[in-house]
């Protein structure tokens, strides 16, 4: 009878993989909601926030609100002003102070409308950024929701192996094709569909954006998305060679909260890390040559101009070999772990030689 | 020819195969027979390399196998399970695939299996909305898809109601005939003792007894014969020599002196039945666990 080569059993085993995560319905109903939520996140700042702030004003108050961009409500009394403000009906009230104004606001001063009556001196920036510090905080939820959504994403490889060890298929498939494929199967599939999903957000993000009227920021996301891809890719390697020992491990559906702790870590933590930090260009700049935040932290800089072309080829090989090393512990670990069944496998038994 | 020689295994301190040998010859169905614990699933499993042995060997044409070989095996594992979620066609076509056919030679295996199964109509459900016994027909198709060269069955008849087993036995049968060593395992006698044509025990680890289901039930009968007259026999125990076993009016099993007895039975009148008393799988098995 004709063998299957190692190759082929990795793409029957990916083929599967993929056919089966393609006919469940949470996929869909995922991609669809973050096809949406990408939309939303880009559209819907500049539907609301284009408004003018609303002032009340007071009699000759009034001269300083002329031709300033300032929704402008002109009442009687101070009290009538203030009342308004309270009501939360204006964003602050601008009423006459001696031979000048003053400024009622509520419990913040509303910085939007000051601007607006203060001459400012002119401004003139030796380094200006194409990227306002707004823009950068989009690009990083988005990519730190990507890397999220796929890295969580990662679990249905868990789910898989678990499934095929609750289920013994897995003393069939063993005894008929190296385990080694069928971890490489496992994540190749959902690398693929992975890739097939970023490309399809990649296109649908242009679009979103200039529906938005964004249409500048486009020439600044779409390279910084090209260095977004691989490292999204990687990462997602990285992460689900984790999620397959996790479902190694165990041998049951129930028992896989024991062993996903770690993994969901290695892809929230990341997450966490560069939402805070990403104001800080030092923690950020160390955090996109650490393989598990690399995958955010360095897209983020490249978008932000902050790191050159070189650095992210440095990071994205750091972030490679870590991907071989981890490749190799884990498909050890899987293969120690699958075929023992009966409460979940110690890290040290799945790494000892078989008996 | 399947070849096991001196097979052993331990789980930790606990010695669970000692020393098992046995053969599975071509074009014969071999029952793998043992009590609970016994070792039936463990020896199967070496058997597939699913477990690795602590000692011994198992050849197959005089070859040690090794993972080039077990493609060509079909096995069925004692605790059932596919994808519950796939579809049975694309399931059983899938896997034989993964054992090496190509796509149309796997699908048109899977179509005339599940046809010989009678679950051509269930070929496009998934597999969990089947009943268990037809699951279980589902997963013998898994381990014939591929057309194996050597089928290694776990229980393959446990869960299935009398016609169900008639129709895997039809199929099993047919692989038989074509050559292919059948080795399954059952706690089912009555079932093994029909269709079987060698029998291994195995009891606490150990090989307890083997070889044609015929040759061990008649050397085990020993000198034990049943002899059938037309009225009461209760003669028998004068005739010198012998040691009567159980009498009941014109039946009486004995020991000993067969030809004396018949002798004498002829001398009185008719003789209706005179046979060696051969001890049924059931009693062997009883004897030797």
């Amino acid at each position: 009878m004709a063998r299957t080569s190692f190759a082929q059993a990795t793409w029957l085993v990916a083929e599967r993989e993929m056919r089966t995560f393609l006919t469940t319905k949470g996929f869909w109903i995922g991609f669809i909601v973050t096809i949406a939520g990408l939309f939303a996140l880009t559209v819907l700042p500049t539907a609301f926030g284009g408004d003018d702030p609303k002032v009340a004003v007071v009699g000759s108050a009034s001269r300083v609100v002329e031709g300033k961009p300032l929704d402008v409500r002109e009442v009687a009394t101070v009290e009538e002003a203030t009342e308004l403000v309270r009501s939360d009906d204006v964003e602050a009230a601008i009423v006459p102070d001696g031979a000048g104004v003053k400024v009622v606001a509520l419990n913040d001063p509303p910085s939007g409308v000051i601007s607006q009556l203060v001459d400012a001196p002119p401004v003139e920036l030796l380094e200006p950024s194409e990227v306002s510090s707004a823009q950068r905080s989009v690009t990083v939820i988005v990519f730190g929701l990507v890397f999220l959504m796929f890295g969580m994403g990662g679990a249905a490889i868990a789910q898989s192996t678990v499934t095929e060890k609750q289920t013994r298929i897995v003393e069939i498939l063993v005894s008929t094709v190296p385990v080694r494929a069928l971890l490489a199967g496992k994540i190749l599939g959902h690398v693929i569909l992975t890739l097939a999903q970023v490309v399809v957000l990649a296109l649908v993000a242009p679009i979103a954006l200039r529906v938005a009227g964004l249409s500048e920021l486009l020439a600044v996301v779409v390279p910084a998305l090209g260095w977004f891809v691989p490292f999204l890719m990687f990462g997602f390697v990285l992460v689900s060679s984790m999620w397959a020992v996790a479902g190694a491990l165990v041998s049951r559906q129930e028992d896989l909260g024991s062993t996903m702790g770690l993994v969901m870590l290695a892809v929230m933590g990341p997450y966490f890390a560069v939402q805070i930090f990403f104001e800080n260009p030092a923690v950020l700049a160390v955090m996109s040559y650490v393989p598990f935040t690399a995958g955010i932290a360095m897209p983020v800089r490249m978008f932000a101009q902050q790191a050159q072309a070189w650095e992210a080829l440095v990071s994205l090989g750091i972030l490679a070999a870590t991907v071989a090393v981890i490749l190799l512990v884990a498909s050890r670990l899987y293969t120690g772990s699958l075929l023992q069944t009966g409460g979940r496998v110690k890290l040290s038994k799945a790494w000892a030689p078989a008996e | 020819m399947l070849t096991v020689r001196g097979i052993s295994r331990s789980f930790g301190d606990h010695r669970v195969l000692e020393d098992i040998s046995f053969d599975v010859k071509p074009g014969r169905m071999t029952g793998f027979l043992g009590a609970n614990g016994s070792g039936k699933t463990t020896t199967m499993r070496i058997v597939l390399g699913v477990l690795a042995a602590h000692g011994g060997t198992v050849s197959w044409q005089g070859t040690e196998i090794g993972p080039q070989h077990r493609p060509d095996f079909g096995y069925m594992p004692e605790e059932r399970g596919l994808y519950p979620k796939m579809k049975v066609r694309d399931q059983i076509a899938w896997l034989g695939r993964l054992h090496g056919l190509d796509r149309a030679t796997a699908e048109a295996s899977t179509d005339a299996l599940l046809a010989d199964l009678e679950l051509g109509d269930r070929a496009g459900d998934r597999l969990e909305e089947l009943s268990l016994g037809n699951q279980q027909r589902v997963q013998i198709a898994a381990a014939l898809v591929h057309e194996p060269d050597v089928l290694v069955l776990d229980e393959p008849f446990s869960g299935l109601d009398p016609i169900a087993v008639e129709t895997v036995l039809d199929v099993l049968r047919k692989r038989a005939a074509n050559g292919v060593p059948v080795l399954f395992s059952s706690h089912q006698l009555a079932i093994v003792e029909r269709l079987c044509d060698d029998v291994v025990i195995i009891s606490k680890g150990r090989i307890a007894a083997k070889g044609s289901r015929d040759h061990l039930r008649r050397s085990r009968a020993g000198e034990r014969y049943e002899i059938v007259v037309e009225e009461d026999a209760g003669w028998v125990r004068d005739v010198p020599g012998v040691t009567l076993v159980e009498l009941d009016g014109p039946r009486a099993v004995f020991e000993s002196v067969p030809q004396q007895v018949l002798k004498a039975a002829v001398d009185r009148g008719e003789v209706r039945s005179f046979t060696p008393v051969v001890p049924t799988l059931d009693e062997i098995f009883k004897e030797v666990i």
